[in-house]
């Protein structure tokens, strides 16, 4: 009797979460990013891909320039050289070239990347840099899939077309990559240290358990005697 | 040393505390899992708090600052984004030690006499708790944040002829914004935890006059030896010290595991719109509360407006919560734990368990005709668990009771 009731009861919460799987059918479909967070070539890469297509526009005012060199094993004179296009200092935050002002009257404001592989997710970044495509009624010529009209142009359209598809997919997945470590720059050491703490705490379990094990033999053979 | 003790035991009844706290606590021995869940319950709160004293060290709580000031613990401040995660999780972590906690006393009846009080502290707790979690929640200035913020004091507002004065009373402006998080802020950090320090301790207080329940709800006071100690318990220290240890242990390691792993727990512990700043001027399509509150958030949507007010369903989620603390004289039953219960009451327990579950899943979704009609479905089977409580716990036929604690 109370197993029948239990399992008519698990199928009618099955059938509600069912319900409502079926109901989110309706949204668009996001391509899987292979990124690799750990991958510091890839990271580097995506770092200088940005830096030349992107912040020209988009600034990531929650990142550092010598941060980034800090977590990716980039030297100064590097960061400086190939990443500081204007007259920025080494320490400073990462902002666009283009002023507000002058944003506002071209196409609207371009927004800050910062947390945007926070707020869309990676896979969102990565299908709609690939979601370009041809359309004369707008005014830079493009459309996207993901995003429908956005203003944006397709700032990659030459990569595109002289790169083989595979080396443009991996310049996207670099971009992308490094969009995910400029979201959460701590995604680089939480991995490791997780390993370490939990691998400090198993070894704690197990002298923890020991001691409890040691304790309680009193209360099996009814050993324990009261302090007066 | 031990003239040192003699020193302070003249002038604070510390190995008194000791003894009546630890030492000569006396702890029925058969507790199992779910007696683990009042000290992590206790541990997270401490955490909560030290991590929370760093967080404010570093966070402006200012409309315009707020958001730049958590991204800038995250990146800019030393070990900032663990002391920042350890605080997020630690907030889920909490509910799900509370609804554990809360569901072992349900299962064992430890809200029945002589431990209603225990009881009644423990759901004030548990209120103050949520008012302290959703406080918490608005600080970081995200789009959640705000819009969580808009429609959560906007019910305020539905309260018949005050509701407006109300509602500009709480805001300290007509709309949410710098005056909200400013007096959230001072709640969160100092008058909420002031009180939540309090009430844990009278609920520990109380817990220790009247003695610990178990898991077959009998009394072990009752049987007790020459000395004057019941049979059946034993001192909690150092036994069940090193028993909680072994808990602490266990449940730091499954934390740490979405600390470091998962800490935005796929949108349930930090929701991905919380990472746009707050717009005032651009509402998100879907606005839901964080997991432990949507429970509370299903009641609210699934009673339908009446007389073109919204406060029906504002009394009704209250009404979900008060309800709570009338359980001790709700239920008629002899026996406590479910081990000797009678069959009634396990079904009712388990419709109520998967109604709460449901609701709260619910809440987390958007309306949809039958999420609706599954809202109220599941309303109902919640405050029917209460009010038909008196029938369904005096009828069908409970076990015997034992008269010492089983293994």
């Amino acid at each position: 009797m109370k197993n029948n009731v239990h399992t008519l009861l698990i199928a009618v919460v099955i059938l509600i979460f069912s319900f409502n799987t079926l109901a989110s059918g309706n949204e668009i479909h996001l391509d899987q990013a292979k990124t690799n967070i750990n991958d510091k070539k890839s990271l580097r890469r995506g770092a200088k891909l940005f830096m030349n297509y992107c912040s020209g526009c988009h600034s990531i005012q929650f990142m550092r320039y010598n941060r980034i060199g800090k977590d990716l094993n980039i030297t100064d004179k590097e960061i400086e050289k190939h990443f500081i296009l204007g007259n920025e200092k080494i320490g400073e935050i990462i902002t666009s070239a283009m002023s507000v002002a002058d944003a506002k009257q071209w196409f609207g404001q371009s927004p800050d990347l910062s947390l945007v592989s926070r707020s869309k997710g990676v896979d969102w970044i990565y299908s709609y840099l690939h979601g370009f495509y041809k359309d004369n009624s707008r005014i830079f010529g493009v459309n996207n899939h993901i995003l429908k009209n956005v203003s944006m142009p397709d700032v990659l359209w030459k990569l595109k077309q002289d790169e083989s598809s595979e080396k443009f997919d991996q310049d996207i997945i670099d971009i992308t990559n490094f969009l995910d470590y400029v979201g959460e720059p701590a995604k680089l050491v939480r991995f490791n240290l997780g390993i370490k703490v939990l691998g400090f705490l198993f070894i704690l379990f197990i002298f923890s358990y020991l001691l409890k094990i040691e304790y309680w033999k009193d209360i099996k053979y009814g050993k324990w005697r009261a302090k007066h | 040393m031990n003239s040192n003790k003699n020193w302070i035991d003249q002038r604070f009844p510390l190995t008194k505390v000791w003894n009546e706290h630890l030492a000569e606590y006396y702890t029925p021995r058969n507790f199992n899992f779910w007696y683990f869940f009042g000290s992590l319950a206790m541990l997270v709160l401490v955490i909560q708090i030290v991590t929370g004293i760093f967080l404010t060290m570093h966070f402006k709580p200012d409309a315009i600052h707020a958001f730049a000031s958590v991204e800038y613990i995250m990146r800019d401040v030393n070990w900032g984004w663990l002391i920042r995660y350890l605080h997020s999780t630690g907030a889920s972590a909490f509910f799900v030690v509370i609804y554990l906690h809360i569901h072992r006393s349900l299962l064992y009846g430890s809200y029945k006499t002589p431990r209603e009080l225990i009881w009644i502290l423990g759901m004030v707790l548990y209120i103050a708790l949520m008012a302290e979690a959703f406080m918490g929640y608005v600080l970081p200035w995200g789009q959640m944040s705000y819009w969580g913020a808009q429609v959560i004091i906007s019910l305020f507002g539905s309260v018949p002829i005050f509701g407006p004065e109300i509602l500009t009373f709480i805001l300290g402006d007509y709309a949410v914004g710098d005056p909200v998080l400013n007096r959230f802020f001072s709640l969160h950090v100092i008058a909420l935890p002031l009180i939540l320090v309090i009430l844990v301790f009278l609920h520990i207080v109380a817990l220790h006059t009247v003695g610990s329940n178990n898991p077959d709800g009998i009394e072990i006071k009752k049987n007790k030896n020459k000395e004057g100690i019941p049979k059946d318990g034993v001192p909690f220290h150092p036994y069940y010290s090193v028993k909680d240890i072994v808990g602490v242990v266990v449940f730091l390691m499954i934390f740490s595991a979405v600390v470091f792993f998962a800490p935005a727990m796929n949108g349930y512990f930090l929701e991905s719109s919380n990472f746009i700043e707050a717009n005032p001027l651009q509402t998100p399509n879907h606005i839901a509360p964080l997991w432990y509150l949507t429970p509370f958030y299903s009641v609210l949507r699934a009673i339908p407006p009446m007389f073109g007010s919204q406060f029906p369903g504002v009394v009704g989620m209250f009404a979900s919560l008060l309800i709570l603390i009338a359980l001790p004289w709700l239920d008629r039953s002899k026996v406590k734990s479910i081990r000797y219960r009678s069959l009634p009451y396990k079904i009712a327990l388990g419709i109520f368990v998967i109604s709460f579950i449901v609701l709260g899943y619910l809440g987390m979704q958007p309306v949809t005709p039958i999420n609706a009609l599954l809202a109220r479905v599941f309303t109902f089977t919640y405050f029917g668990f209460f009010i038909l409580m008196p029938w369904f716990t005096s009828i069908g036929k409970t076990k015997s009771l034992p008269i010492r604690v089983t293994e």
